[in-house]
């Protein structure tokens, strides 16, 4: 079976890969397009581990098929930093040790993100429930939602 | 899953083409989240995807001159969800439509898929039951319309026929005070199945209730239509005897089953708690716009 010609847009740039038409986005990213920044948690939606955009829209790449990317675009963990200089949210993720073993952490700051854009000053509980799909099994989740809490209060003051 | 074929047709006669010739290893796409997992846990294996998503009438929201709304079948939960005026006709439809899922999966998922996976839980399908939802399904042999009611079958099955394709609701416009509700149970806040799922619409004139509609999820193979609730709420000014009336007729209407979930005797008597809960809220809605 022939592959499938793909062209895109990734983190700003136009993008072109080859795919099964049965391989994931996320199969896509960590595969053909070596981005391995979005993690494989559980394959089916739960985890949020795999947060991409997808025009702008918060979603799951391990529930989005590869081939659906042409002429649209996509944004990923590798897109947050500009160079060398983290966004606020991942400096202020490592100061205040917002993360463990890192796997779920991609996924946080890419949904986090999301609800920043969307919600420049989310109260506590917006925040658990924006980040209701997106498990982490290390920190019990305070530092994860304090630091987004801090950093949506340093992004508004500047 | 190595002989998959994916079309992301323009028009609804090319992927009602596309879907009917290929017969039973046919699947649409609309956000996948169903669908997806369905592939990826080898419980389906489709020979073509057809992907709707590029059909106009399928991502549309209208307003249409009467009041009502034309919402096509693959718009997800998000894109309502940002819709000026939907939130404000039919909170309750947006408020079952954003229980699906985390926001990730609402960045997709979509109330037509929703009610295409026939699941008896789905948490869309009670509130666009007790809209009153109408929807057109297109077919190689045209076009029609059903009670949103009777499109599910029983688990995992709808009474779509071979080819045809959902491809949008229609909620009625709506008289001065009008509101609607959803409520579910689940064990935790988020991110869950609904052990029972209600919604309800009601209108209110003067304090008294002229119409009303009531949906029920999670207690039966198929989301139901409770009439008897319904009835037990029009004429009334939601006294507690009129409420208990309705609670009962959804608790009677419960044909649950028995799992980890919830029992049976569990199930049916969340009926009737959240159908009063449900009303109150729908009421407290309508007459905070009159």
């Amino acid at each position: 079976m022939a592959k499938v010609h793909v062209t895109t847009s990734i983190n700003g740039e136009p993008m072109e890969f080859l795919c099964e038409p049965s391989d994931t986005m996320l199969d896509a990213l960590r595969g053909p397009l070596a981005l391995t920044g979005s993690k494989e948690g559980c394959a089916s939606g739960d985890c949020g581990a795999c947060s991409i955009t997808l025009d702008d829209r918060l979603i799951c790449s391990c529930l989005m098929l590869a081939v659906e990317a042409q002429d649209h675009e996509i944004r990923t963990i590798e897109g947050m930093a500009q160079g060398d200089k983290l966004h606020p949210l991942q400096q202020k993720f490592l100061e205040m040790a917002a993360l463990q073993c890192g796997i779920c952490t991609s996924g946080m700051l890419v949904a986090s993100d999301a609800l920043l854009k969307k919600n420049p000053e989310p109260s506590e509980e917006e925040i658990r429930f924006w980040l209701a799909g997106n498990l982490c099994r290390c920190t019990g989740y305070d530092k994860i939602v304090r630091a987004v809490m801090e950093t949506a209060a340093e992004m508004r003051a500047q | 899953m190595t002989e998959l074929r994916y079309l992301a047709p323009d028009t609804l006669d090319e992927a009602i083409g596309a879907f009917a010739k290929a017969g039973s290893a046919a699947r649409i796409l609309a956000g996948g989240t169903d669908l997806l997992v369905q592939m990826r846990s080898g419980v389906l294996k489709p020979g073509v995807i057809v992907d709707i998503k590029k059909i106009p009438e399928m991502m549309g929201i209208e307003q249409t001159a009467d009041g009502g709304f034309r919402i096509g079948a693959a718009v997800s939960g998000m894109a309502l969800a940002e819709h000026k005026s939907f939130s404000k006709v039919w909170p309750g439809v947006l408020e079952a439509v954003n229980l699906i899922g985390s926001k990730q999966v609402q960045g997709r998922a979509s109330a037509g898929g929703n009610l295409c996976n026939g699941s008896p839980a789905g948490d869309s399908v009670p509130a666009m039951v007790a809209a009153g939802a109408i929807v057109t399904v297109q077919g190689p042999n045209g076009r029609r319309e059903m009670k949103v009611e009777d499109v599910p079958a029983g688990p995992g099955r709808t009474n779509l026929k071979p080819g045809e394709i959902l491809v949008s609701f229609a909620l009625p416009p709506r008289p001065p005070g009008s509101s609607d509700a959803y409520l579910r149970m689940i064990p935790r806040t988020e991110m869950d199945i609904a052990v029972v799922g209600v919604g309800v619409s009601l209108t209110i004139k003067d304090g008294t209730v002229t119409a009303a509609r009531v949906g029920l999820g999670a207690v039966a193979p198929t989301v139901l239509l409770v009439e008897d609730a319904a009835k037990a709420l029009i004429g009334s000014k939601l006294d507690d005897a009129a409420l208990a009336k309705a609670a009962a007729a959804c608790s009677a209407a419960c044909r649950p089953i028995d799992d980890k979930r919830g029992t049976i005797a569990y199930r049916t008597k969340v009926a009737g708690v959240l159908l009063k809960r449900t009303a109150a809220i729908a009421a407290q809605r309508a007459t905070q716009k009159n």
